[in-house]
């Protein structure tokens, strides 16, 4: 590139400024601000109807906001739709491919209406169709396939004209542990090749995975935002637990730890005992108690919290993936 | 390896024919909107190969309105000119202009159509799509139907390019009527709403015409009414382009004297109220 000094910046592939979406009385997006610089995984992290779903309908120009904006690749959703279209790749959460029609009839219909010169149309769709390792499955009507199949054949959909961003609306519900282990591969790659993606989720362990920041919206509203370290962080110092080999050396050991780390709480029925790990090294300490009162010991660890406790802790109640059926319909 | 991004100004919302920052490959792709036409057209049609049912009413259904009427009425009604039986079939082609675009509300209810919406590409294309692949598809009826009218007695007594031009009308009027479908299915929640509600306004509409009966038998409000139904300006117009039967009485309304110009007129009067009512009820319901 040879030695230009010119300012680096990392630019903003995506922009929401101040959404707002209301519904009759309910206003499913409210006031959400965020900006996801160029090539990195932004989630968007909430349960049901907590307004994910819409905030991605407005950012990819679906449906209009009530106020407020977005911007992607640096174009107004209000103002240029158009270019908006042209510069990302959306990935419903309803699955957004032609069920009649046999996964390479589909890429090559998306292909033919970006406008790729004809030849193209061919290849891009093969390659895809092999990239996504459904080549075997080419000239098969999509009512046919199985979930990850549509999924995957729905994210190859999203990839045809190369978009450098790409929303993702929930892109592994409904899919085995298999199928999403594959995705997060395929969305892994992406990246690492420069792409930026938004991708909302109910798993918080699929945040915690592809998320280089996380955004916890509830009721609409940003209740949280950071990387999912500093979530972790924020919810509460980690714990450590001593799990004791046998059920006498509980008190013995319960005292040893009062002597040395705050809210030291119980659990005898898996002999297990907790408190609040405030500096590594009281973990030594412990370990060296532990030792000098030869108590036997199954286990002596540091838990950090896990996403799970990040959003009771914000929320006050517990995300429900089980509920997926009543997703948002808006 | 040092990849420089220069930052462009995101303040200032970029012009139209600004490069997205970055300049990234392949994302201002646009297809000419004929292509996309095609591409959904073709799509469209696909639809229809797989789901070969789909095709009945094109199929079985105007062989048994060609049966129905050239035998059940066709024996009890009288008419001047070359029989009833010739009459009518002028009639049961214009049903196939009802072909209503059904496929377009089964797409709003599924997420395919988000996927349109999220391409850069034309929002008419898909309904332009959609009336095409419908007269196609109607059009397939009306090659049917002339068969089954050629079995059992029909006869073109015009010149070729006459019953040409007859059929060039009914796919006009066709056309027109489609949109009325597009408008309706862009309203209606269900494919059996949509069913319902064509089904009880175009039914009486047919029969409040010159379509089963001649009209000069009719009260003479009645028959104004029904000489002014577009349907009989299509009917007659095809009628006399295909020799089917005597010129309208002197005393008819003008539609019928005239009834080439008046199929055309109203052909272009419907598409130009219901087309863009159709495009502005179809981008409502999928705004959301």
């Amino acid at each position: 590139m040879g030695a230009r000094s010119v300012v680096t910046m990392t630019a903003t592939a995506i922009e929401a400024i101040d959404l707002v979406k209301t519904f009759g009385d309910l206003t499913a997006v409210d006031h959400v601000s965020f900006t996801v610089p160029e090539g990195t995984v932004l989630g968007l992290l909430g349960p049901n109807g907590a307004g994910k779903t819409t905030a991605v309908r407005m950012m990819t120009t679906l449906s209009p906001p009530t106020s407020g904006t977005a911007r992607v690749a640096g174009y107004d959703v209000r103002t240029h739709p158009d270019q908006v279209r042209a510069s990302m790749g959306l990935t419903g959460q309803a699955a957004t491919v032609d069920e009649l029609l046999t996964g390479r009839e589909n890429l090559r219909m998306i292909a033919d209406l970006y406008g790729l010169p004809r030849p193209r149309v061919r290849r891009v769709a093969d390659d895809l169709l092999e990239r996504f390792s459904l080549a075997d499955a080419a000239t098969k009507v999509v009512k046919e396939y199985s979930g990850g199949m549509r999924r995957r054949l729905d994210l190859a959909a999203s990839l045809i004209a190369t978009p450098p961003v790409l929303f993702l609306d929930e892109p592994t519900t409904g899919l085995d542990p298999r199928s999403r282990q594959e995705l997060w591969e395929v969305l892994r790659n992406l990246v690492e090749q420069g792409t930026t993606l938004l991708l909302t989720t109910q798993y918080l362990e699929e945040a915690d995975h592809l998320a280089d920041r996380i955004i916890v919206i509830d009721h609409g509203t940003v209740i949280a935002d950071g990387t999912p370290l500093q979530l972790k962080d924020a919810s509460g110092a980690a714990r450590i637990v001593l799990t004791v080999s046998n059920a006498d050396d509980l008190s013995a050991a319960e005292s040893l730890l009062r002597g040395l780390i705050p809210e030291v709480r119980v659990d005898p029925a898996n002999r297990q005992i907790t408190g609040s790990a405030e500096g590594l090294d009281a973990i030594t300490r412990i370990a060296a108690g532990v030792q000098n009162l030869g108590i036997e010991i199954d286990d002596l660890g540091l838990k950090r919290p896990s996403l799970d406790d990040v959003f009771l802790n914000l929320t006050g109640h517990r995300a429900e993936p089980q509920l997926a059926a009543t997703e948002e319909s808006a | 390896m040092s990849t420089v991004r220069v930052h462009t100004n995101t303040d200032a919302p970029p012009r139209s024919e600004d490069p997205p920052p970055g300049g990234r490959v392949g994302a201002q792709q646009r297809a000419p909107f004929i292509r996309q036409v095609i591409t959904l057209t073709r799509r469209n049609l696909t639809h229809i190969k797989r789901q070969p049912e789909m095709l009945s009413d094109v199929t079985i259904q105007p062989v048994m309105f060609v049966l129905l009427f050239a035998y059940v009425f066709g024996g009890s009604i009288q008419t001047n000119g070359s029989g009833y039986r010739e009459w009518i079939m002028a009639q049961t082609m214009a049903f196939s202009a009802f072909v209503v675009a059904f496929g377009l509300s089964n797409d709003l209810t599924k997420g395919v159509i988000d996927r349109f919406r999220s391409l850069p590409i034309n929002r008419g294309s898909v309904l332009v799509a959609r009336s095409t692949s419908s007269l196609i598809h109607s059009s397939l009826g009306v090659i049917v139907m002339s068969l089954t009218g050629l079995i059992v007695g029909w006869r073109v007594r015009g010149s070729f390019l006459e019953a040409l031009a007859g059929y060039a009308l009914l796919m006009l009027f066709g056309f027109a009527m489609i949109w009325l479908g597009i408008l309706v299915g862009s309203v209606m929640r269900s494919v059996e709403g949509v069913n319902g509600v064509i089904f009880t306004t175009i039914f009486p509409l047919t029969f409040l015409a010159n379509t089963f009966a001649p009209s000069e038998n009719m009260p003479h409000w009645l028959r104004v009414i029904a000489e002014w139904n577009p349907i009989s300006s299509l009917v007659q117009a095809m009628r006399d382009l295909w020799g089917n039967g005597a010129p309208p009485p002197v005393d008819a309304q003008w539609p019928l004297h005239h009834p080439i110009i008046a199929t055309i007129a109203w052909a272009i009067i419907f598409t130009a109220i219901l087309a863009p009512l159709a495009m502005r009820a179809y981008v409502n319901r999928t705004r959301d």
